[in-house]
């Protein structure tokens, strides 16, 4: 039987219109403003962390997410302690645990999995990461870190350095931030971690951005009102040697931001691991440890919104 | 030069591209058919040269939209009691459920029986579909 009812998942920001994002980006704001005022808006609702695959970071933002709004915890993070590992379909596990929970978690490595549990299930489901497809609750979090330390998502000029092939939150911060009249993306990165084709002449076919394409951080960091920084993946490499070759390739000092603007703020989804150097950390302009904390406010925005307990 | 008699009931699926005709056997599975089917290749065409047609007897059932997604110049024309009732052209279906798998091997099409790959037609030039579950484009080939 399919499920009929309406529910509201998040799978995709695409899924999501403007005002959406920005209402969620606002009330994350807010709760960040006067946390206490939200403490009890989710008492007595559970929420489910279903961890196909290990991610101790985004797991804990959102359990700390829903322990700040009052709500219960139950879950797992690791699929071998799940019965999918007995070759149940996901269809099957979510319809199960839609009737123990109120609200689901979900990071899968095969991509598309919170979309087919969303069609099953009857609470929302929120997409946790699925393989390197989306990831749109760290783009909630960047777009809520842009939006305070920015004043605003609109009219920026965003650098984005790294893996750009296989970094998925890097195609979903471009893809949402497009929507949002961004100035220009300067796209740093080796010849071999460009940014997709395909998403490239989506960029230019659906919202006629300036896009520029360089090797060096040095070359353009003037211009960058945000650099967004990402970390090169030894598992989306198929052979060691790759990684090891391009891993040291885009090292961010305080050398390389010397000449960037004052304003200009460092963003990393983390977690590092020697892409940005310790030293950067004192910087005023490194913002990538409030922009975790920014992952607890919005993913609390996003569970009171998909609870309807505003 | 050879001669098949025309079907009295059934279904002539005309103007295949030549070559295709055979595929388009293997892909409807119609060596299982229970019915009578003839497959001829390599029919004289004044529109294409040369053309592919297949004839089944007994049948009105027919999926059009794997045809449409082999070749949108096909016609099939629907014969009762020795008359064309009935011809349809087909057209690349704008959705397409389980026909296609997707060529995403990190997909969960690929891997979770329960679910049906679905699709969404995003270039008619150049046979482009787009997975609903991962977003990844495959491109149809017969």
């Amino acid at each position: 039987m399919m499920i009929e009812r309406n529910i509201k998942h998040l799978i995709s920001l695409t899924d999501y219109s403007n005002e959406e994002i920005l209402e969620l980006v606002k009330l994350g704001e807010k709760i960040y403003n006067s946390p206490r005022d939200y403490a009890d808006t989710c008492k007595g609702q559970i929420m489910a962390t279903l961890f196909f695959e290990p991610s101790t970071r985004t797991k804990f933002s959102f359990e700390s997410a829903m322990l700040r709004l009052g709500g219960n915890i139950l879950g797992f993070s690791d699929a071998n302690t799940s019965s999918v590992k007995k070759g149940e379909s996901v269809a099957d596990t979510i319809r199960c645990i839609s009737y123990y929970a109120d609200i689901a978690v979900m990071r899968h490595p095969k991509e598309g999995t919170p979309k087919l549990a969303s069609i099953y299930s009857e609470m929302p489901i929120i997409n946790a990461g699925d393989g390197g497809h989306l990831h749109p609750t760290q783009t909630l979090t960047d777009l809520l870190t842009i939006h305070r330390y920015k004043g605003g998502l609109e009219n920026h000029v965003v650098g984005l350095c790294g893996d750009l092939k296989y970094g998925r939150t890097v195609h979903s911060l471009i893809k949402t931030l497009a929507r949002f009249n961004t100035k220009k993306f300067v796209l740093i990165s080796p010849e071999e971690l460009t940014l997709p084709s395909s998403l490239k002449r989506y960029l230019k076919d659906s919202y006629d951005v300036e896009i520029e394409e360089v090797r060096y951080i040095e070359d353009v960091v003037d211009q960058l009102d945000i650099l967004y920084m990402t970390r090169i993946q030894k598992e989306r490499f198929f052979n060691e040697e790759d990684y090891l070759k391009l891993r040291n390739s885009y090292i961010l000092n305080k050398e390389k931001i010397k000449e960037g603007k004052g304003d200009m703020i460092i963003m990393h989804p983390l977690p590092r691991v020697n892409e940005i150097s310790y030293e950067v950390d004192s910087d005023e302009r490194a913002v990538y440890f409030e922009q975790a904390k920014m992952g607890v406010y919005v993913r609390m925005a996003l569970i009171m919104k998909l609870l309807e307990v505003e | 030069m050879l001669e098949v008699k025309q079907i009295d009931n059934g279904i002539v699926i005309d103007h295949i591209k030549s070559g295709n005709g055979l595929k388009i056997f293997n892909k409807l599975e119609l060596f299982k058919a229970n019915s009578p089917v003839v497959l001829l290749i390599n029919v004289e065409s004044k529109q294409l040269g040369k053309k592919d047609i297949i004839k089944i007897e007994n049948t009105f059932d027919i999926d059009l939209n794997l045809l449409g997604l082999i070749d949108e110049n096909i016609s099939i024309n629907f014969i009762k009691d020795g008359k064309v009732i009935d011809k349809k052209k087909v057209l690349m279906p704008e959705k397409v459920s389980g026909l296609i798998t997707c060529k995403n091997p990190r997909c969960i099409t690929n891997s979770d029986d329960y679910v049906k790959p679905t699709f969404d037609l995003i270039s008619r030039e150049k046979l482009e579909y787009r997975c609903n579950f991962c977003d990844e484009i495959t491109r149809y080939k017969i």
